[in-house]
């Protein structure tokens, strides 16, 4: 399909002069961004976002690279409110150590990430740094294996 | 899941707590914890979880046709709505695209779909409110939706109808005929349905004004679906970002300004209509043509990522997909909206009276299954 990126282009550039090197652009596409980071600018990052009018966390969540050592950790975010926006889905994105699973939560900026949040900490093993409800959500209470969205972990009988 | 009561707070005094669920006729595999004060609740806890299935994790295991019925099993209910964002973001990945009939074939399924449904939401919203009427009759015009799905689909409810690069059959010749029978019969249901139900000083009680949720709130908690509509905003994936061919048809976005339980009822009372006016379109734009777009061997994409949003029938479905270039997906996310939804219900029964429970919770059309996943 055959589009115009200036929309996209315009967001990304009022964010890269803001930011300039501390972000990444991974691509641009019509209509969808991702915009990468480091840990420590990623709640600078997200904020920066919902001033540009994006206001929901349609999804979050974490993939796992034993290979390098990290978990990717995503928001997706989405405008309802603005006609304009409401086509594109704004990504940011950081990578955090295994070794230090933990990362400050985005949940004072957009509330909607209360729960995807949650559901990364049981999932993962990643705790977000300021969440008030850091404990099980899905997961049953009596859990205690390796937290089952981990490559290590593999389902019983299909390892 | 949680350990019983064990995150409450034990305020004493006149304080009580109940634990509503997880075997509650009405509520589903789903519990909420609930601290009332008198008849007036003061704190709401939810505790999903009692079916979680690990379907991300499982979907890790399957390959792009596998995970077709696996990924189907959370919602069931609305069976084409959670598979068609999963094939869409997998055609991605596969970088394959389903001809112009397939893609109306897709639409007339996900409508239906949306059909079948809100008329499962509606007939449990009957029997929470005491109506038994308003249970039995959208559960038995919901069969006639059915038995159109099923003579497309093959099967009464679990289709895996849309596959990657297409559809798996073509519909029947004799589909138009059909449907339009059945839709000027259920077009005069809905008018019976106002009258039974909707415009009853009964139902009226119940919900208007009842779990009232602003504009603002909606869009902070991440709020979708017929929910965020019931709340004065025209947000629809199918206009936002339209997929399949929805750009094609023309249709009407139902929304409310109350925001309350009410709101929520009668914007998907009028989905249905608009479902209905969508598959009319349809039927008279589709072509005959391929359905289906053949790939030889083993469906694997190149390494990358693609993700995709739909709007099903409780709201915006969205599928992230990791690929490492193997057989298999490397990372399946699935966001869906009873997960997303199930925020706002915190929110609206604090403060509610606890006689108003079933109003507000049913109106949220919360699907504990495909929250859990």
């Amino acid at each position: 399909m055959p589009s115009n990126l200036d929309t996209e282009n315009q967001l990304v550039k009022s964010l890269t002069d803001q930011f300039k090197n501390k972000i990444k652009t991974e691509y641009v596409k019509h209509n969808r961004i991702k915009i990468s980071t480091n840990q420590d600018n990623l709640k600078s990052l997200a904020t920066s976002v919902k001033e540009l009018g994006f206001e929901q966390v349609i999804s979050h969540g974490g993939t796992d690279y034993p290979d390098n050592n990290v978990f990717r950790i995503e928001y997706h975010i989405i405008c309802v409110s603005k006609k304009k926006l409401r086509s594109i889905m704004f990504s940011i994105m950081t990578e955090i150590s295994k070794d230090t699973p933990e990362i400050e939560t985005l949940i004072d900026i957009f509330p909607s990430a209360e729960f995807h949040e949650q559901e990364t900490y049981e999932n993962f093993g990643i705790t977000f740094i300021g969440h008030p409800r850091m404990e099980k959500l899905l997961l049953p209470e009596d859990w205690d294996d390796i937290p089952p969205l981990r490559k290590d972990y593999t389902l019983p009988g299909r390892g | 899941m949680q350990n019983s009561a064990m995150n409450i707070e034990d305020k004493g005094g006149d304080q009580l707590v109940l634990h509503v669920g997880p075997q509650h006729p009405g509520s589903g595999h789903f519990r909420i914890i609930v601290t009332v004060d008198g008849d007036y609740i003061v704190g709401a806890k939810p505790d999903p979880g009692y079916v979680h299935r690990g379907a991300e994790k499982m979907a890790e295991y399957r390959d792009y046709i596998q995970n077709i019925p696996h990924l189907e099993r959370p919602v069931i209910i609305d069976a084409t709505g959670v598979t068609l964002p999963y094939v869409l973001t997998a055609e991605k990945i596969i970088d394959v695209e389903a001809p112009e009939r397939a893609n109306y074939i897709r639409m007339i399924m996900a409508e239906l779909n949306r059909i079948i449904s809100h008329l499962y939401w509606l007939g449990i919203y009957g029997i929470f409110l005491g109506h038994s009427t308003m249970f039995m009759w959208p559960m038995g015009d919901r069969e006639l939706f059915i038995d159109l799905a099923e003579s497309i689909g093959g099967t009464r409810v679990t289709f895996s109808y849309v596959v990657p690069g297409g559809v798996r059959n073509d519909m029947p010749t004799n589909f138009k005929e059909r449907a339009l029978k059945t839709f000027d019969y259920f077009e005069k249901r809905i008018e019976e349905y106002k009258k039974i139900f909707f415009n009853n000083p009964l139902m009226s009680a119940r919900t208007e004004g009842i779990g009232t949720l602003d504009k603002k709130d909606a869009i902070r908690l991440g709020i979708t679906g017929s929910n965020l509509r019931a709340c004065g905003i025209d947000s629809d994936t199918r206009k936002d970002e339209p997929y399949c061919l929805y750009d094609n048809v023309d249709f009407e976005i139902p929304t409310r300004k109350e925001g309350d339980s009410y709101a929520r009822c009668i914007v998907r009372l009028e989905e249905l209509q608009q479902s209905m006016n969508i598959i009319k379109q349809v039927l008279d734009l589709i072509e005959p043509g391929p359905i289906k777009q053949v790939i030889g061997g083993v469906m694997r994409g190149e390494p990358g990522e693609a993700f995709v949003r739909t709007e099903a029938a409780r709201g915006t479905m969205f599928y992230h997909i990791v690929s490492d270039g193997e057989k298999n997906p490397y990372r399946v996310k699935i966001s869906v909206p009873s997960f997303r939804n199930l925020i706002g219900m915190t929110h609206l029964l604090v403060g509610s009276r606890l006689a108003d429970m079933p109003a507000i919770y049913w109106s949220l059309d919360y699907w504990p299954v495909e929250a859990d996943r």
